[in-house]
């Protein structure tokens, strides 16, 4: 009874450790501090250290002038900048604007398409991590109706 | 369960093409019930990652803000035919879904 209570208990700490050492080398944890933050900036501030980015003309941010469903709103991004380690998308009149956040290993393409919600009008910014500092690109959509629900 | 992921990887050279759609509500937590007047729980994919052959090619952390059924699309290179695409999310309570798809 106690030996099988202790090869359970041995067998799920191992199964733990498995699951948990390959995700921590993968990619960086979830960003909980950084989705909750309610101001744009500090979205910025708590993802990256710092709410400035350079506006850079190497990124492409494609998305519509007018969304006339904001619960479905299609932006992609892509750049020809190099070493590029994420790309996040902020909306700033969102209830909470970052939206999304691309972590690209070497290897993958920075350039890549999603759908979000927007709550109203808003400028929509990409922010693209290199490893020579933050980039950005900017696009005001409009939005006839919201889509964060409520 | 079947899986609720649908994955189109499109080769080009060894540039792999990735289109994705996932079954999911994506419920923000602040949406009401049109009949109840209760709020909605938020229920929502935090973490999705594609594994080629074993090896991270992408991470995407979201938010409430990405739309109902995500849908996602990306490149990445060093894929050949054969190669084992693998996409896995996991949501805020808990729940994943998980696909395989061999390239080419």
């Amino acid at each position: 009874m106690h030996l099988s209570r202790r090869i359970f208990l041995h067998g799920s700490v191992a199964l733990a450790a498995l699951w948990a050492v390959p995700r921590a080398l993968l990619a960086s944890a979830w960003p909980s501090k950084a989705f909750a933050a309610s101001a744009a900036s500090e979205a910025m501030t708590e993802l990256f250290g710092t709410d400035q980015a350079t506006p850079s003309s190497a990124i492409s941010l494609t998305a519509p002038e007018i969304a006339e469903n904001g619960a479905v709103v299609p932006v992609s991004v892509e750049t020809t900048l190099q070493n590029v380690q994420s790309v996040s998308i902020v909306v700033e009149k969102n209830p909470r604007p970052l939206a999304i956040s691309f972590e690209i290993p070497a290897g993958t393409l920075p350039e890549m398409a999603c759908r979000i919600k927007m709550g109203e009008t808003s400028q929509v910014t990409a922010v693209v991590k290199t490893d020579s500092g933050l980039f950005s690109a900017s696009k005001e959509v409009k939005v006839t109706i919201g889509g964060c629900g409520g | 369960m079947a899986s609720k992921i649908k994955v189109k990887v499109k080769l080009n050279g060894d540039v792999a093409e990735v289109k994705s759609l996932m079954l999911h509500p994506m419920e923000t937590g602040s949406r009401k019930d049109p009949d109840l007047g209760a709020t909605i729980p938020a229920h929502y994919i935090t973490e999705l990652t594609f594994l080629n052959n074993g090896q991270n090619v992408m991470t995407v952390h979201c938010s409430t803000a990405v739309s109902r059924d995500p849908y996602f699309s990306f490149s990445f290179s060093g894929a050949k035919a054969g190669d084992t695409l693998a996409v896995r999310w996991v949501d805020n309570l808990g729940e994943t879904d998980s696909v395989e798809t061999v390239l080419g």
